[in-house]
This record gives C-alpha cells, structure tokens and sequence, in this order.
C-alpha cells in the first residue's frame, strides 16, 4: 500500500462526503417540484400580485361630482377632475344622488360644488366646495381626501393666475418628494418584497426538506454515515443558498424590468446584503428543523417565526416609525428588517454607506449569531 | 484477564453492552424503554434481536449505532466505545433503519453514489462493488429506476445495497422484514447468510417475527425493555423439550378443540395448526388425552418438535399470567342467523388511473366463518377491505355484504358491519371509556342501551381497571383490545379486521384470537386481512391474493396440501405462499 497523508485522506474524504451531499440534494431539488415551486414560481406570483394587483397609491379612484349651478369656472374645475389620474370623475346633478352612489360604492369620495361656487370664488370667500369621502376604509379615505384637497388647490391656484388675481392665502406649499418623486408604492413594494421571498426560501424551503428527511427516515440513515454533523449542514446550506441567489435573481430582474423599479445603489451592494441576509434566514430555517421533525410543523413554525415577521415587522409594508414603541423594539430582533432597509436605500436612494453599513452590520451579527446556534444544536443524535 | 483490551472494549467481541439504561419521558410520563441490558454479541454470527414492538429492539439498535445516548450503562461496538467516539463507530458499522433510509427521488445508481460517496468508497473500487452488490440483490436491470418506483422487496434491497457499499465489519439492521412478502424475506437471509460467510461479517438484526428467530445462530429475546434471554434458538427451545404435542381429534372443529384445549389443566399453549392443535404442557405434565379432553372419544395426542416461540409463551407466562378464558357474553354480540351468503364478492376491479390495484376478484363468505385475506404489501388486499367496507367505489363488479348491494346501498350494509383499522384509529387523548362513548355515540346508540354496552365492552374486554387512562397510553395489547370493543358497540353481524395483530406480542395475539373464536361461535363473520402466515391457520377458508389477483382459495389445510412434497412433508402456510407466488411469476414470466 502506498503511503496515505492522514489530512490529506480526511480532505479528500470530507470533498467526497459534500460532493455526495450536495448532488443529492440538486438532484431531489431537481426532481421535487415542490422546491421549485416555492424557489421560483413563489416569487414570480407574488412579485406579479404586489406589482400589479396591491397598490397602495389611489389611482382612478371614482369620484361623483356634483355641479348644482354649472357656469365656466365649474366646467374648468370639472376638466381639471378628468385630467388628474387620481380621479375618475362622475357626474351628477343632485347631491341625494350622489349620496346614494356612495352609499352603493360606486364612488369613493363626492365633490360636491354648490349653487353658491362662483359667486363666493369671486367674493374671495373660501371653502365653497364640500367634500364627502367613503371613511370605511380609513387609510383610502385619507389618501382621497388628501388627492382631492391637492387638485382643489391646484386648480384654485392656476384659476387665480388665469384671473390675473393673487391667491388668497399668502403661503402656499410646494411639495418635493424625494427619492420616489411619482410617490408609486410600487417602487418600494417591490424591492422590499424581495426581503419576503428570501426568507421564504431560506427559512420556510430548509425547514422542509431537513423535515422531510426526518420523515422518511433518512436522516436516522445518514447520521449513521461517517458525515459530520456540520457537513451535513453545508449539505443543506450550499444548495439552497444558490436557489435562494436564483430566487433573488429573477427578482431583481423582474423589479428593474417588468416594474421599473430603479435601481440607483450598486449591485455588489446588493448581492452582498442578499448573501448576509439569505445565509441568516438558512441558518433560521435549519434552527427550526432541529425541532420540527415533521413537515407540517416545520412549515407552521417556519411561516410564523420568520415569514410572518418578515411580512409584518420588517417596515415593508408598515412603517416601522409608526408603531408603538415596544413593537418597535421588538422589531431591531427582525433580520429582514435590516434587510428591507438596505433593500429600499439601494434600489431608490443608492449607496447611502450609513443606512447599508449600519444594517449591513446588523444582518452580519445576525448570520454569525443564528449560525452559531445551529452549529451548536446540531447533533448526530436522534433526540 | 488476560485479553486484550482497547478503548475498555474487548477485541474478540463485536458488540458489548453493560447495563444499559434509556428512558424517555413524553407527555410528562417517563417510559423506560431499555432497562440494564447487558450482553455480547461474537463476531461472524447472525444474532437476531427478537420482541415484539416496544420491546426496545430499535432504541438498542440505535444507541449502538450512536444515535442516542444511554441513561447509564456502557456500550462498545468492535471495541470502540460508542458514547466517546460516535464517528469512529459510524465509519465501521453499516445500518439500515426501519424504513431502509433510501431517497425516494433518486435512482438506483444515484442512492448507491450517496452512500459510496458518505462512506468514503474509491472511485476505482466502485464498479467492481456495485456489481457485486447488484448481483447479490438481483436489482442490476434496474439502476436507473427510481428508488420509490421500486416494490417493497427491492426498496429493501436497495437498502440493504446502500449499507454494504463500503463492507462493514458489523451490520444492523433494523425489522429489515417487516412488511416485506415472504419470498423477499427469503431472499434477505439468504444475502445475510452469505455476507457472514463469505465477507466474515457480523450481523445483528431485529424482528418481531418469532419464526424468524429460527434463523439466527444466537437470539437475544427481549420484551418490555428487558432482556429475557439469550442463546441458540435450539437452547431457547430445548427449555420446552418434551412437552409439546399435536392434539388430534377428528370428530371436532379445530376452533372448539383450541378453546377446550386451552382451558384444560396443565397445558400453558394451545395454538390451532393445520387441523390439529398444538399445546405446550407445564414442565412435568404429561400430555394424558384423557386428562385434557376426558368426555371426548377418538383423541390422538403426538409428540412434535419444539419451536421458538413455546419457549417464548412459556417465559411471557412466567411473568404475567394474561390469560383470557372467559367467553365472551354472544348474547350480546350481532348474529343474524342468515344463513345465506354473507359476503359475495363477484368479479371486483377497482382502478387507480391507469393503473389496476384489484384486477377482477370473486369469492364468497358463510356466515359463522373466519375468512382470512393473505398476501404480502401491494397485493391489494387493503383496497379489497375498503371497498368491502364501502369506504372506497368500486370501478367495477358487484359486491352485496349483508344482503345490501355497496354500490346502491353502501350505508346500510355499513351498519351491520364493524371494522378495526390497521394501527387502531383510536383517539389517543380520550379515555377508554370516552373512546368507547364516541364510537358507540356515532354508531347511533343513545341513553340506557349507550350506556349498557359500554359498561359491557368495559367488563367483557377487562378494561374496567383503565377507564380513565388516556388510550395513547396503554400497551399495544391494550389498544387492540379496546378497538376491537369499540368495532363490536353496534353489534355488528360481520366484522372486519385489517392486519390487527401486528406488533402485538404473542399472548396478546393468542387473547385477541381467542376473542375471534369466540365471535365466530357466536355467528359474527369475520374478515380479516394479515401477513402473518401463521395467523392463516385460524381462518376457515382464505384467499391468497398477490399484484391484485386471487392465486388460491380454500382451507389452509387445502393449501398447504397442495404442496406436499417428499422433501417437504409438513409444507407450513408460509412455504405454500412462496410456492404460490413462485409459480404465479413463472407464469408471467413465460407468458
């Protein structure tokens, strides 16, 4: 027998486990449709429903406008309704009948301009025309009632102008908005979406299939195998960190094509956050698979400790400056809320080195701390 | 003394275990499924682990094989400590849990390239062993199908491939026969006794089933969590030497004779086979006909051989005297005294896709009769049960149970019929006596007659002492029993039993049995499916059934007849099984 290097035998056996490991594991990737499913069509159905189905910007909204008395400054108030895009305006003669549209939802909101509007618009007086808004819906019922309120006083304004007369009001606003000048939620659905798919397919995809490992039982048969207990973990965190980097992929190609999402940070940026993010949200998902051995649980703790949190307390959707502050509190122990920020400063601001070293450094802690635990928890043992 | 000792293991023995403990604790409760075991194991032999479930057969296999840690006790595998050194013990051990540990989405090749690749196996060695391996298990035409397109025998192969890939020096496997037909069965101790021989390989293997023990060089009997004996199956055996008989009686029904026999003074067994009953009598006791059935003429008592399990009845008697011999009240149970056809089942198909699970079956049931379904996994015995049962639609054919027509009436004849699923369907968190409330509740019993028949089930099925147990929490036996009360609360005419007595130990078996008897003396028909070949020797008439078809029906006497040979003269129901299915896939095979 020729003479064998101890370390070098145990390399070249620990590159012959991963290899096993590994292949194993893109090929039942490649196999299961399931896992597919969750790694590209997932974000594929959910970047198309938040792209295009949620919005929470009104647009069109249906709009009754009643003219009790028409004379040439309703009509021109009337055109200026038509033209915003915020606005889909309907016309009615009587106040009862819009009333009764707003009560059958046809309309969202009623501009109800009275007999009285051109003589008071030409007496100066203020507030000539009244404004009713559908307040089921308190978040929808501030946004139409603000909309209206900005038309009415850019109407106002420019009327003022054509008329040669100053405007009443000696101070007048004027709005800038940065970084998402045409205000579309879109832009920062989108990419803080991709923080959403990201760990569904880290925590929710791992949790799975080390779950069904247990399941079936070959898990008990590759504890008995000379692999490692962290090699079977690399197994795992290898494979399902590529298909989570596709996941992120697709997603940011759709973002910046399909949604115009622009993308003003740079790339590295990005891939480098993704990287430190989605090896948290792995390290999670194999945290949960110590414990959940079955799938149906796995996939409930998974979707509970990290999805819902994600959804929720990540300042995706809901400003996290707005909540009490204890939830606030709660939220600095939410990885993807780090995420979520560097996600929405680079696609809208761009590389803005405070907030992305800030909670760039925030998501390392986090990796080392969650991959830590679960080096630590895992045991080649059954209990 | 003088032997030598590595790692505080001695060298000349494969396995050593000191005084194992383990103990679990679920639901607040602690159960002690190991308690001080001790014993070794000689390398180059076959030794089995034999018990039935819980008896702590897989929580052995497991601390061995590193999986789990012992309470106390020491354990050494190949003279390696397995509490300080795991891994090392992992790169010397080949083992094959339960469910053969096999990646149901991959194929032949790809699981034997894991394994290969996990125990370190040269690429340039592995053709050489793949070839091997898939001669010795007969999957070499089938390395690129997939692992779950495979049948049960081949998954158990495959398996068992998997674990040999790198040639251990020791083999565990875990029930690597449960729910596996015979002729597989077969076919694994043949590749097992080979191994030993031509690999000089030690093997350690678990089984519920006691005819299997016969097998083995050396047996380790355990039951309950503790080590009942250990030694050849010939020493277990010879401790019942001279004390088991056949009893013949011509004139009797076979049932009738058990019954009588088992009440008779002196006999500790009393099982029916063929036609006849065999008894095991108490040490000193002879086998006197007059003694045992002192009102009946003609009776012929014979010696025959021992076997294993006597000698485990005779241990599991010594320890608990769970004896049946009260009858059960048959007032109380639901014969109708039709005398038709109970059960008539005419060219039955039932289709899943395109595929046919049942592929045109007939047969009829009497009324009073045990009928029994034989046939290994995948046979289709399960689909025939539910269609029977009128929990699945048949795709074609006609089936009437109880004079009711299934596919026009499937409720009504669901009425007069009890059935006790596999694995009980019990609610684990109920009582006994909540459980026996809600089946007789959903069975449509109310008010004082409710009420009677639970205080009946609880008196007639001994569990009075558990009412208020939890069910999930009562031995294996205990559950049977209480889901066979809960079957009878309507009192049904016929009964249906699917595979109910796996797992069970052997007195459980022989009390749920006579129960059985009972209900048939009592007009209950009784169907039941099992894979027990022994269990066979209870039923009146069976059919063997195998790929969706009937291969034979008749007595089990009838059957074993037909393959009566010179070598064999005392064929068992097991080797007409195999004989059977051999000739059926002769058939295919030249067709």
């Amino acid at each position: 027998m020729s003479k064998v290097d101890p370390r070098k035998a145990f390399r070249h056996g620990f590159a012959m486990r991963m290899r096993g490991m590994i292949r194993k594991e893109f090929l039942q990737i490649r196999r299961d449709p399931s896992s597919i499913a969750i790694a590209f069509v997932l974000p594929l159905v959910l970047l198309l429903i938040f792209g295009y189905g949620v919005s929470l910007d009104a647009q069109h909204v249906p709009v009754a406008i009643v003219v009790e008395a028409p004379s040439p400054a309703t009509r021109s108030l009337t055109a200026a309704f038509g033209n915003s895009p915020y606005f889909r305006p309907v016309d009615f003669s009587s106040i009862q009948e819009a009333e009764d549209a707003l009560k059958r939802r046809l309309v969202d909101g009623i501009v109800w301009v009275r007999s009285d509007f051109a003589e008071n618009l030409l007496s100066g007086e203020t507030a000539p025309v009244g404004v009713v808004v559908n307040g089921v819906d308190a978040n929808n019922a501030r946004i139409i009632s603000g909309y209206i309120q900005g038309a009415w006083l850019t109407w106002l304004e420019q009327y003022a102008r054509d008329q040669g007369r100053p405007l009443s009001s000696a101070v007048s606003l004027e709005h800038r908005v940065w970084f998402n000048p045409g205000v579309r939620s879109r832009d920062y659905l989108v990419p803080g979406l991709i923080a959403v798919i990201m760990t569904l397919i880290g925590a929710l995809l791992t949790a799975l299939v080390v779950a069904r490992e247990w399941e079936r039982g070959t898990m008990e048969a590759l504890m008995v195998t000379p692999v490692a207990a962290r090699e079977i973990l690399i197994g795992k965190i290898v494979p399902y960190f590529f298909l989570g980097m596709g996941g992120l992929i697709l997603s940011v190609v759709m973002a910046v094509w399909l949604f115009d999402v622009p993308l003003r940070g740079s790339l590295w940026v990005l891939f480098l956050a993704s990287t430190l993010f989605l090896m948290t949200a792995l390290a999670m998902g194999l945290l949960i698979s110590t414990v959940a051995r079955n799938q149906f649980v796995a996939g409930q703790v998974a979707i509970l400790s990290t999805f819902l949190p994600a959804f929720i307390l990540s300042g995706f959707i809901f400003d996290i400056g707005s909540m009490p502050a204890v939830i606030r509190g709660v939220t600095h122990i939410i990885a993807a809320r780090y995420y979520v920020a560097i996600l929405q400063t680079v696609f809208l601001a761009g590389d803005v080195w405070n907030v992305i070293v800030y909670n760039g450094l925030a998501l390392a802690v986090m990796t080392v701390f969650f991959l830590s635990i679960v080096k630590k928890r895992t045991r080649k043992r059954l209990q | 003394m003088d032997r030598p000792e590595i790692d505080g293991g001695r060298a000349d023995i494969a396995v050593e275990v000191t005084n194992a403990v383990k103990t679990f604790r679920r639901a607040g409760r602690t159960i002690t499924a190991l308690d001080r075991v001790s014993f070794l194991v000689h390398p180059g032999t076959v030794t089995g682990l034999i018990g039935p479930d819980a008896a702590g057969k897989t929580t052995l296999m497991r601390l061995l094989a590193g999986l789990l840690l012992p309470d106390t006790g020491s354990l050494h595998v190949l003279a390696v400590d397995v509490l300080r050194h795991p891994l090392k013990v992992q790169g010397t051990i080949g083992y094959m849990p339960q469910r053969f540990g096999l990646y149901e989405d991959l194929t032949v090749k790809e699981n034997l390239d894991l394994y290969a690749d996990l125990q370190g196996v040269p690429m340039q060695e592995r053709p050489e062993r793949y070839g091997e391996l898939m001669k010795m298990t007969g999957l070499g035409g089938f390395t690129r199908r997939l692992a779950r397109d495979l049948s049960g025998g081949m998954k158990q192969k495959l398996g068992l491939a998997c674990t040999l890939v790198r040639a251990p020096r020791l083999l565990l496997l875990d029930e690597p026969t449960v729910g596996v037909d015979p002729v597989s069965r077969r076919e694994l101790w043949s590749i097992v006794y080979r191994l030993v021989e031509q690999e000089a390989m030690t093997v350690l293997l678990s089984t519920s089933y006691l005819d299997e023990a016969e097998r083995c060089q050396e047996v380790i009997l355990m039951h309950e969590g503790r080590l009942l004996g250990q030694g050849s199956p010939k020493s277990f055996s010879s401790q019942v030497e001279g004390r088991t008989y056949r009893v013949h009686v011509p004139t009797m029904d076979k049932r009738a004779l058990q019954q009588r026999l088992e009440r008779a003074p002196g006999v500790i067994d009393a099982v029916i086979q063929g036609g006849d009953v065999r008894v095991v009598m108490k040490e000193g006791v002879d086998a006197d006909s007059r003694q045992l059935l002192p009102d009946i003429a003609g009776v012929c008592v014979s010696p025959v051989e021992p076997r294993f399990e006597d000698s485990f009845i005779v241990l599991l008697r010594q320890e608990s005297d769970l004896r049946t011999t009260a009858s059960l009240d048959l007032n109380a149970v639901g014969a109708s005294g039709r005398q038709e056809d109970v059960i008539i089942v005419n060219e039955l198909k039932r289709r899943f896709g395109d595929f046919y699970a049942v592929k045109g079956i007939s047969f009829t049931v009497r009324q009073g009769e045990v009928f029994g379904l034989l046939g290994a996994n995948g046979a289709g015995k399960s689909t025939t049960f539910r269609m029977l049962c009128g929990l699945l639609p048949l795709s074609e054919g006609k089936v009437q149970v109880a004079g009711q027509d299934l596919r026009r009436a499937a409720a009504r004849a669901r009425s007069h019929i009890g059935y006790m699923a596999q694995k009980f369907s019990l609610y684990g968190d109920l009582s006994v006596h909540e459980n026996l409330h809600f089946f007789s509740r959903i069975y449509g019993l109310h008010g004082k007659h409710q009420r009677n028949r639970v205080a009946w089930a609880l008196q007639e099925f001994e569990l009075s002492p558990f009412a208020d147990a939890p069910c999930g929490q009562l031995p294996l036996g205990y559950k049977q029993r209480l889901a066979l009360a809960a079957a009878l609360m309507h009192s049904p005419e016929i009964l249906f039993l699917d595979e109910p007595t796996s797992g069970v130990d052997p007195l459980a078996r022989r009390e749920f049995w006579h129960r059985i008897n009972d209900l048939a003396e009592g007009g209950v028909t009784v169907l039941v499916t099992t894979h027990f070949m022994e269990e066979a020797e209870y039923c009146d008439r069976l059919v063997i059934m195998s790929e969706g078809l009937i291969l034979a029906e008749g007595t089990p006497e009838e059957m074993k007849e037909r393959f009566r040979t010179a070598e064999q003269p005392e064929p068992s129901m097991e080797d007409a099984f195999i004989a059977l299915i051999e000739g059926a896939e002769g058939v295919r095979s030249v067709s």
